[in-house]
């Protein structure tokens, strides 16, 4: 595999940021509980992470160390508003429902890490083939998350009615729990344990040993 | 390898990063304002047509709007103001401001509005000559944020065309719910005044009976969102009462006339 073609896909299943470096959980809690907004909020974030990487990384060389954070966050900053004004002029609507959570794409700890982590140390073009395909791995697990929760907790796919509600007169009694962001606990959870049996060099060494029980110990040692 | 690490450097990368970045803001919201401004009106204009049920896919909103008046009303009196121009007119600045508002009391505040200006804009539909629809902005507090929106009523002043919400911070699936049009079409031809002009519309918890006497004043309550549901009764009430449209509402029954 071509060095660039690894940087791209790597992140995608191998090296997941929400599913193996457990990054950006915030924002997967909370922009999944319909298709369409979480498709909206990928392709912010991706744009704003590629973007970060391919600037950080063409200054990299004249960022002073102390005030790299600053410079970083200052850049990422810059690009999230940009995204924001964009969406509110280009699809309001969504803008609305997202609200500030575009904001807090400045907060979104893949965006800082890679800026951080591979930008700093290597080209442009790689550096944006990284933010790019990281971009990729969040919106994969988030896509993941938002169908399933939106298939349980409307009904719906993508705004089309699959499973007619109870309270639209069909069958089907909505999982209201799905809708709230608690439920993506669960369902990240899961996608990580079914990414690991896939991919089991994903299990990490337990850092605790649970001791054998004590009390048996003794019963033993009588 | 040149030092980025001396004073002089890290001013000038910090000054010119900052210069860049604030080019780049200022450029892209200069730029873009006109774009968001007229897809905040836009947005704003289709709610209160939909609210009134005037929206139609086939017709450009604009074009829609074209045929709706608005105008000024000073809350105290009911009467409508033309010193005030409909440009100049900005709820959130005239709430503000304690010249343009007034600070409301615990037992009259019960939307939880704080403040209340002394001037809103309504709006009237007129069909042909003759009064079609009355259009009031009402807002109250929900249970994560302010819910904003129209009411809309009929001629009579009692009967609800529609309850249509532009901006609220509910939960999707529960609170906010009350963007659901199978709810929102509950709304229609439901009453909130009695006859002794007592406000009786409410949004109550669970399904309401047909059989009930109260069943025009009453509307289904949304099934998990008891407070948002509530905060909509609220809403109503106020704005319905003698501290919001009461006045208005009054004189405009009073005087039967078509041109108002």
């Amino acid at each position: 595999m071509s060095k660039a073609k690894e940087v791209l896909l790597n992140p995608i299943f191998n090296d997941n940021p929400i599913a193996l470096q457990i990054l950006g959980i915030c924002s997967a809690l909370a922009v999944t509980g319909n298709l369409y907004i979480t498709l909206i909020m990928c392709v912010a974030l991706t744009t704003v992470v590629t973007l970060s990487n391919l600037s950080v990384s063409l200054i990299r060389n004249h960022i002073p160390t102390n005030i790299r954070i600053i410079v970083q966050i200052s850049i990422i900053a810059t690009l999230v508003m940009l995204v924001d004004e964009v969406l509110q002029a280009f699809d309001y609507e969504s803008s609305k429902t997202l609200s500030v959570f575009v904001g807090l794409i400045v907060t979104n700890c893949i965006v800082m890490g890679r800026a951080e982590a591979f930008a700093m140390k290597n080209g442009p073009l790689m550096s944006a083939i990284d933010g790019f395909g990281n971009g990729l791995g969040y919106s994969v697990i988030l896509i993941v998350i938002a169908i399933i929760r939106e298939f349980v907790g409307a009904g719906t796919f993508y705004g089309i009615e699959i499973m007619p509600l109870t309270t639209n007169g069909g069958w089907y009694l909505a999982n209201n729990f799905f809708l709230t962001p608690a439920s993506s606990f669960f369902i990240i959870g899961f996608t990580i344990w079914a990414l690991r049996q896939w991919k089991t060099e994903q299990i990490e060494e337990p850092e605790f040993k649970i001791s054998k029980n004590s009390l048996e110990g003794e019963k033993g040692a009588a | 390898m040149n030092n980025n690490d001396t004073i002089r450097k890290t001013l000038i990368v910090a000054v010119s990063l900052c210069l860049v970045c604030s080019a780049l803001i200022s450029f892209s919201a200069v730029e873009l304002r006109d774009l968001q401004e007229a897809n905040k009106t836009l947005d704003k204009q289709s709610k209160i047509l939909s609210a009134a049920g005037l929206l139609d896919d086939d017709t450009d909103v604009t074009e829609l709007f074209q045929s709706i008046d608005a105008r000024i009303v000073n809350l105290e009196t009911g009467e409508f103001d033309s010193e005030i121009s409909l440009t100049e007119y900005e709820e959130s600045a005239f709430s503000r401001n304690p010249a343009t508002s007034i600070e409301l009391t615990s037992d009259n505040d019960i939307a939880l509005l704080k403040r209340r200006e002394n001037f809103q804009t309504v709006y009237l539909h007129y069909d042909v000559d003759s009064l079609n629809a009355v259009i009031l902005p009402v807002r109250g507090y929900g249970l994560w944020g302010t819910m904003k929106g129209y009411l809309a009523l009929e001629p009579d002043l009692k009967t609800i065309i529609g309850l249509e919400f532009f901006d609220h911070k509910e939960t999707p699936g529960l609170g906010g719910e009350i963007d659901n049009p199978k709810w929102k079409s509950i709304w229609k031809g439901k009453e909130v005044y009695s006859d002794s002009g007592d406000i009786l519309i409410s949004v109550i918890k669970g399904s309401v009976d047909k059989n009930s006497t109260l069943a025009k004043y009453q509307v289904d309550g949304l099934s998990g969102a008891t407070i948002t549901s509530n905060g909509v009764t609220n809403l109503l009430s106020f704005w319905l009462g003698d501290m919001g449209y009461g006045p208005l509402i009054d004189r405009l029954k009073q005087s039967e006339v078509k041109d108002v």
